[in-house]
Order: C-alpha cells, then sequence, then structure tokens
C-alpha cells in the first residue's frame, strides 16, 4: 500500500482513464483550499494539480463545493474529461484536465430554480457516456433525478419516469428524485441500472422509462451500484437498512448481485461481515476490475477494504483501520 | 515592495517545497498575483470563484489579520512578511 495522498483532503473519487492506460484523475476536497482535480500518469507516483480547476463563472454567485466525479470522456475525444461537482454542475475539460468549462445549458436548465439538495448536498455524481455515441450522456444529480443529453450537451431533458421519490408531495415526478449512483450495462448501452434513494431501477430503453427492480433485496435504499465488467445484465449493490439508519441491512454487510437485470438477486456475503456489521458505503465505494473472473471491491465508511477474486464467491478483508473510504476504483494494466 | 511570504505546509508542494517565497508587491492581492505566476494554479487554492479570500484560509501582514485591516487590498511595505496559515477551524 502507498500513500497517503492528499492528507486531510476527502478525495470524492479517482478515476483511471482508459483512452491512454496511465492517467488517474483524483476529486480532490480540501476543507481549506478547495476543491481540485489531481492527475497522476505514474500510477500515483507523483500528482499534478488542475491550473484552472472546475470553478462557477464569477458573476454567478456560486462556489464549487465539492467534486464528486470525474468521468474520462468518449474514446473518440481522448483529451476530454468531464466532472461533476456540488452545487450540481457540469464541466469539461478539452487538455486533460488542465483547463475546465461549465456546461451552462445545465446549469441555466428551467428545472434549477426548484433543485433540492439530498443530505450530501445538490451533487452530480454521476456521468455516463455512450460509448457508441459522444453526444449522448446520462447524468445524475441528488436529489434532482436523471438528465440525459442527445446532443453533447446543448439540451438536458430529465428522464425520471417511474421512479418514486418518497419524500415528495407528488411520488412520480418530472424531477427531484435521488438518484444515488447511475451506470451502464457494459453491453448493451440503451440499458441502464440506478441505485436511488427510493429503490433500485433498471431501463431498457434509453432512460425513456424505469422500472423498480428492488424485490429480493433486503433493502432498496443504498448507494454505491457497480456493473460487471463483461457480462450483461450482471451488476451489483449494497443495500443499507434505509435512510433513517445508514448501516448494512440486518446489520448483514453484503453485496448482492443480479445477472438478469434486476428480476432476481443473489446475496455474496462469504467472508463479509455479516453479524452486528454497523457498515456503509459511499457512492463511489464499490468497483469491478476487467479480469475475467471479475474482481470486485468494497470499501466502508469505516475504513475496511474487501475483495474477491472470483466475482462475489468469496471476500477477504484486504485493508482495514483506513479512514474513510470515499471511492475504490480500479485499473486493469498489463507489465 | 520586497514581500516576503511565508507559505504553509500543505501548500510547498506546489512552491517547489519551498517554505519561503520572495516577491515584489504592494498589495496581498498583488502578492497571490505573483505567487500564481511563479507558480500557476496556487491562487486557486485561496482564493474562490468571487476572488474572495476562502472562509478557512487566513493570511497575516506581519501579525496582523488581513480581515481586520483591508482584507486582500491591505497595502504592504518593503520588508512586510505575509503570512499564509489555514485556519484552525478549517479541514475536513
Amino acid at each position: 500500500m502507498k500513500g497517503p495522498f492528499f492528507e486531510n483532503s476527502p478525495v470524492f473519487h479517482m478515476a483511471f482513464d482508459k483512452r491512454d492506460g496511465k492517467t488517474i484523475y483524483a476529486a480532490v476536497n480540501s476543507g481549506h483550499f478547495g476543491p481540485t482535480v489531481f492527475r497522476s500518469k505514474n500510477f500515483g507516483r507523483t500528482w499534478e494539480n488542475s491550473k484552472n480547476p472546475p470553478r462557477f463563472p464569477e458573476t454567478s454567485g456560486l462556489k464549487v463545493e465539492h467534486l464528486w466525479h470525474i468521468e474520462p470522456g468518449h474514446p473518440n475525444e481522448p483529451e476530454v474529461v468531464y466532472a461533476g461537482v456540488a452545487p450540481a454542475a457540469l464541466f469539461r475539460s478539452e487538455d486533460g484536465g488542465e483547463n475546465w468549462k461549465i456546461n451552462e445549458n445545465l446549469s441555466s436548465h428551467p428545472t434549477r430554480p426548484k433543485w433540492e439538495p439530498g443530505a450530501g448536498g445538490l451533487c452530480l455524481h454521476s456521468i455516463v457516456i455512450d460509448p457508441r455515441n459522444p453526444k449522448r450522456m446520462y447524468l445524475g444529480i441528488s436529489a434532482v433525478g436523471t438528465f440525459k443529453t442527445e446532443d453533447h450537451g446543448e439540451t438536458w431533458t430529465p428522464k425520471n419516469k417511474n421512479v418514486r421519490a418518497d419524500f415528495l408531495p407528488e411520488k412520480y415526478p418530472e424531477f427531484g428524485q435521488c438518484v444515488h449512483k447511475l451506470v451502464m450495462d457494459p453491453a448493451k448501452s440503451d440499458h441502464l441500472y440506478q441505485q436511488n434513494h427510493c429503490g433500485v431501477y433498471r431501463s431498457q430503453n434509453a432512460a425513456e422509462d424505469w422500472i423498480e427492480i428492488s424485490k429480493g433485496l433486503p433493502s432498496g435504499f443504498g448507494f454505491p451500484m457497480a456493473v460487471h465488467p463483461q457480462e450483461s445484465e450482471t451488476f451489483y449493490v449494497v443495500p443499507e437498512q434505509g435512510d433513517f439508519f445508514r448501516v448494512a441491512a440486518n446489520k448483514e454487510f453484503s453485496v448482492y448481485t443480479t445477472s438478469n437485470a434486476g428480476k432476481t438477486w443473489r446475496k455474496l456475503s462469504k467472508g463479509l461481515p455479516t453479524k452486528n456489521a454497523y457498515l456503509g458505503c459511499y457512492r463511489e465505494g464499490l468497483a469491478t476490475d476487467q479480469l475475467d473472473p471479475a474482481g470486485i471491491y468494497v470499501g466502508t465508511r469505516m475504513g475496511h477494504l474487501f475483495s474477491s477474486v472470483n466475482e462475489g464467491k468469496t471476500w477477504q478483508l484486504s485493508a482495514q483501520w483506513l479512514p474513510p473510504i470515499y471511492s475504490v476504483s480500479t485499473a486493469t494494466v498489463t507489465t | 515592495m520586497k514581500i516576503v511570504v511565508n507559505i504553509p505546509a500543505a501548500l510547498r508542494q506546489y512552491t517547489g517545497n519551498n517554505s519561503e517565497v520572495d516577491v515584489d508587491a504592494s498589495t496581498v492581492e498583488e502578492v497571490l498575483v505573483k505567487l500564481d505566476l511563479l507558480f500557476p494554479g496556487l491562487r486557486a487554492f485561496m482564493l474562490d470563484e468571487s476572488r474572495g479570500l476562502r472562509r478557512y484560509v487566513n493570511i497575516f501582514v506581519n501579525e496582523h489579520d488581513i480581515r481586520s485591516e483591508e482584507g486582500l487590498k491591505t497595502k504592504l511595505k518593503d520588508g512586510d512578511q505575509v503570512h499564509i496559515i489555514p485556519a484552525i477551524a478549517g479541514g475536513s
């Protein structure tokens, strides 16, 4: 284990850029010096900060509170990187993260005056790019919902049909849902999955509508979600008791998986603490690698890292006594 | 004016590990501009989007907190020391 890097600064997300196979981005949130993007081109041995990190225009009256997510762009746009921040905004860099420009079309969306934050803030935490088409992207914003663009961010449309918002007077509003994590099927780009405050959902038509798939889980509440690297309709969640008690459901810390897009679920807990385990995960705390069989890794808010080399059949404790783990990311490299 | 700027430990990785940097400036604001020219990106750690001093960053001119003086417009004299100090109340 190397580090620590960025001492005293929560790193909400780290992303490995598969396009060049060496760059790692980090969303670093210093309580003193503000949020910024760091990059390493040598697997973390050294880091370089963004000279002009994501910042709102001076006239906006807004300040970037936290950097939540970094997403390397489409393979056809090798220098493009996206960042999601709180208060919810999307930034784009066209030079590998050195300079950033805000997407004004999202920031000035007509629904924005009615956006309300979730408990963690008004955070843009998920950025999903269609691998077939760089102009199509999906965003996950707490507690605003899923948004989609088909024109490279010129226009954005809320896509939350059939997603519940139990905390609002209208249970199925056009927007205002609290999506916790949004991911895309590895083989079918029109298939998306979301872990929401009010359940787990799938869409099989590019977010035009959603179906709840929480049945079979001990709880529909949770934060992280990760897809299998190759197998379609296979993904993983970490259920928590509920929004009123954010620890492992039934005090059994477990990863659940489906291989049929949520029709049925299986518990993967052999080797995980399943008795009186008051553990929980942040939304970036679950990841898979690109190997076959796939490795799965889950980090807790309490500083444990569990890993499985056999797609969750068995788990081992890989690290403990760490600070809260905000993000687990993998990089599969050949040597 | 020749000003000596004391760099906090948390930011020395961006100043070539120098704990003191000499700049020529007549206000605190100009000090930050000059630091940013020497070490691109450094000013963003101290100022937010409104170009105001970050809440948990304190700057002293000698022993005077600039928030009790003229803020970033605080004037400097030749030989003044400018201390950049993360507030004890800040952090994560």
